[in-house]
């Protein structure tokens, strides 16, 4: 453990650290450009010199520099002071002073440095140099003049996306970055580039000229649209999302988001229910929320409890669902269910359904063996996980499923369930290995023998014992684990072409829908008017994730509390407020008048739920159905295009643009020609 | 003694009378007939607002949004988009002239000179509303002072 003194702080620090980690500790600021934790060091943006005693008689690039023992180390000495302010004068050489048309403008590295650290004026009076724009795609936008090439995106391509599309032309003077052939970036993490680049050079297509970073509101909360459980921070402007970045959470996402959680919000904009529709005359026609909830409050009333069932969709809070959960109890209906992609696995044994391991604990496999699913698209920053040890360690992967590009190389050891005891034999031993199944390979009849086939794979594997549970299920719905924990499952199983009354909270899933029965009354509660709301008889418009207080429970069983970062649009509600006005109204009123006393009801009943950023390990047993049971119906991933999996998305015009620029047919094409 | 002699003899009146009769036909007067005679104004006044113009027709506001920032009275209300030819312009530009407290940070703070406040100081209305000015009224003022506010700048910028 070398000890070393910092501006005359002493700070003892694990060996290999560098001298800018070692600041960081104890506090110390040292300016940086090209460093950055989660990447490689290049040391080439020189902003991060420091001056250490008894070593070099020059100034020494902090980033690159381990720390030794009984260094003496200064990050503001003259001779410091001095070399920065001609490292940022050299930076500024070519930079162009465009700072009042650029939308890094206010929330610019090197803007902030500049001020900080450099002179107030230029002695340059050349010709300043300009870069040709490249084409990222439609999420990225370049304004190559301004780079300063510090490398950080083509290490974040290289090394934590897996896609080496970026990369430096030229030398010195003619330096430039960009695709070698003109291309979008193809990775689903792309939008990171843009947070990463400390200048203008990348900046966000569809947020181009919105905004400016102080005239937004802030809101940390948390993102739905995988089951990963991303947190991010919204960002408002009178009552309109403008634009969502990712916040740190070294045991999530660290500090990266997918580009359907960063781009999709547009879709929070376009085709929103704002207002309350019943069918008159085979038409839906606008109504008044007295008159909605007077014909629901009827039906629920009217229909004999066995003729009724509610599901609940991909996006809902645990909120509503604990909302309609205990409306649909009181009512005596025991029909419900949120499984709505045709998941048929054990619902009872906590750790049959949850990713065991947890996101962090991926760090510490050492093989992996994927079933059934593709988690680059169902969940990316699983994937830029499994990414990260692979490339620390070089773990081996094996897959069973379809074979898609995961950015990392894996042995494809078959296709369908049966392939599974065969893998068993070729898969060596492992002190830690980890087993992840996705949910879609369990949204098939089959789905309960599949499930115990992989309990005993994993457990003839070695991936259950004392301190480490290998067993992970990835699911790709936000509400899925509140739903489960919460038992919004039936008690028997039923049939939904079966019942009468279908009461949907915000279930979009086209297949589900076709399963209705056509002569089905149906109530659809949720945000979008998507294929939900167009087989609705009654529609009760309610509020997107960005709209309302709620908690969401990630795959691998933490709650986290997402907030309000708008309010929702027209007439629109926040949903557990829609259920419990109308339990009014068919004379079931629910116990809870605000959501304090809803949470505190539904953290009485899941203590898990209210247990907020923890994990509380699930018991290990016996689950699922009878393992020889199962067919060679080949796996099939759950997601066809990343860019289109719910309604907010498919609402969006940038995922839109994504999928005609990113498509498998296109992309099929090229690779033809 | 003294005192009885003055105010005998009015000799306070005759001295009013005599400064009064000395403004009236002898000083040049101060007083000027307003509509049709105007003060000199310094080239620093801080009167109606404008946006204005390169001399090719086009716009300088580049909606980098500092003016709106800047503005203690929040009287600017800004919206932006790229135009149709990929440049940053103002979509919305609203001025609320009943908040604005003239207080010329919003022309301090623009780095294309493209809000300034004008020599223009008659701009009173007779209802509220047609005091919220927006982009296509400030242009249009900018058009039809710019020859004195370009002069007004010119006159300045030895000491900016």
């Amino acid at each position: 453990m070398p000890k070393l003194t910092i501006n005359d702080q002493e700070v003892e620090v694990a060996p290999g650290t560098s001298i800018i980690q070692a600041a960081e500790q104890i506090g110390v600021e040292i300016p940086r450009f090209c460093y950055h934790d989660k990447l490689t060091v290049p040391a080439n943006c020189r902003m991060c010199l420091v001056e250490v005693e008894g070593g070099p008689p020059k100034p020494v690039a902090s980033c690159a520099m381990a720390c030794g023992e009984g260094m003496v180390v200064k990050t503001d000495s003259p001779m410091v002071k001095k070399a920065r302010k001609g490292v940022m004068e050299m930076l500024l050489i070519n930079h162009p002073l465009d700072c009042p048309i650029c939308d890094q403008g206010g929330e610019c590295d090197l803007q902030d440095q500049a001020v900080a650290y450099g002179y107030d004026r230029s002695r340059y009076h050349e010709n300043k140099r300009a870069v040709k724009d490249k084409y990222l795609g439609p999420l990225i936008k370049t304004i190559m003049t301004r780079c300063i090439n510090c490398t950080r995106c083509i290490r974040f391509g290289e090394e934590v996306a897996g896609v080496a599309e970026l990369g430096q032309l030229n030398r010195s003077e003619n330096a430039e970055i960009g695709t070698f052939i003109d291309q979008a970036v193809t990775t689903e993490l792309s939008g990171n580039m843009i947070d990463i680049c400390p200048v203008g050079a990348l900046t966000s297509k569809p947020y181009a000229f919105k905004a400016r970073s102080w005239e937004l509101k802030k809101t940390e909360t948390i993102d739905v649209h995988d089951a990963v459980g991303c947190n991010i921070r919204v960002d408002s402007r009178g009552g309109e999302v403008m634009r969502v970045l990712p916040r740190l959470h070294e045991d999530i996402n660290e500090e990266w988001i997918n580009d359907r959680s960063r781009f999709a919000y547009d879709g929070l904009k376009k085709n929103r229910l704002d207002q309350p529709y019943a069918k008159k005359e085979g038409k839906l026609q606008p109504v008044s929320w007295q008159e909605a909830l007077q014909i629901a409050g009827e039906k629920l009333s009217t229909f004999k409890s066995k003729n009724i069932s509610a599901f609940a969709g991909d996006l809902a809070d645990a909120e509503s669902m604990f909302a309609l959960k205990s409306l649909m109890t009181q009512l005596g209906v025991e029909n419900i269910e949120c499984r709505v992609d045709g998941g048929c696995f054990d619902p009872l044994n906590k750790a049959g359904y949850s990713f065991n391991t947890t996101i962090a604990g991926i760090e510490e496999a050492d093989a992996i063996l994927l079933i059934g699913t593709n988690p680059r698209h169902e969940a990316t920053l699983v994937n830029a996980r499994i990414r990260k040890t692979w490339v620390d360690r070089k773990i081996p992967i094996s897959m069973i499923g379809e074979a898609v590009d995961l950015t990392y190389p894996y042995e494809h050891l078959g296709t369908s369930p049966k392939d599974i005891k065969k893998a068993l034999k070729s898969f060596g031993k492992f002190e830690k290995p980890m087993v992840i199944v996705g949910a879609g390979a369990f949204a098939c009849e089959g789905g309960m023998g599949i499930q115990a086939a992989i309990r005993e794979a994993a457990e003839a594997l070695g991936c259950i014992k004392e301190g480490w549970n290998g067993y992970n299920v990835l699911h790709n719905a936000a509400s899925r684990m509140a739903a489960l924990e919460m038992e919004f499952v039936p008690s028997h199983p039923f049939n939904v072409s079966e019942t009468g009354l279908v009461y949907l909270l915000g279930v979009d899933n086209p297949n589900f829908i076709n399963d209705i029965h056509n002569d089905s009354y149906v109530i659809y509660q949720g945000h979008h008017g998507d294929c939900g709301a167009h087989r609705a008889d009654l529609i009760l418009p309610g509020a997107a994730y960005t709209e309302k207080d709620g908690i969401y429970m990630n795959m691998e069983g933490r709650a986290q509390r997402a907030r309000k970062a708008v309010f929702p649009p027209g007439e629109a509600r926040e949903d557990w407020a829609i259920i419990r006005a109308l339990s009014d109204r068919c004379d079931q009123t629910l116990a809870f008048n605000d959501l304090a006393d809803l949470r505190a009801d539904m953290i009485t009943h899941y203590p898990r739920l209210g247990s907020f950023d923890e994990i509380i390990p699930a018991q290990w047993g016996s689950f699922g159905g009878n393992s020889a049971s199962v067919t060679d119906t080949p796996f099939k991933n759950p997601i066809e295009n990343f860019y289109l999996t719910n309604v907010i998305t498919r609402a969006s015009d940038t995922m839109a643009q994504c999928m005609e620029e990113f498509s498998p047919q296109e992309q099929a094409l090229e690779a033809a020609e | 003694m003294k005192n009885l002699f003055n105010s005998f003899l009015l000799v306070e009146i005759v001295k009013g009378m005599a400064l009064t009769l000395k403004y009236m036909f002898f000083v040049p007067s101060v007083t000027i007939n307003y509509p049709n005679e105007k003060a000199p104004l310094s080239p620093r006044f801080r009167g109606e607002h404008a946006l204005r113009r390169y001399p090719n027709g086009e716009e300088r506001c580049i909606a980098c949004k500092l003016c709106e920032a800047i503005c203690p009275a929040q009287a600017i209300t800004i919206e932006a988009e790229p135009r149709d030819d990929g440049s940053r312009r103002t979509t919305r530009y609203d001025l609320d002239m009943t908040k604005c407290i003239y207080c010329g940070l919003c022309q301090e703070a623009c780095p294309v000179d493209a809000i300034v406040e004008g020599p223009n100081f008659e701009f009173a209305t007779e209802t509220r509303e047609e005091l919220y000015y927006n982009k296509e009224k400030l242009l249009d003022n900018g058009d039809r002072w710019e020859a004195q506010i370009a002069a007004n700048l010119a006159q300045d910028t030895p000491y900016r």
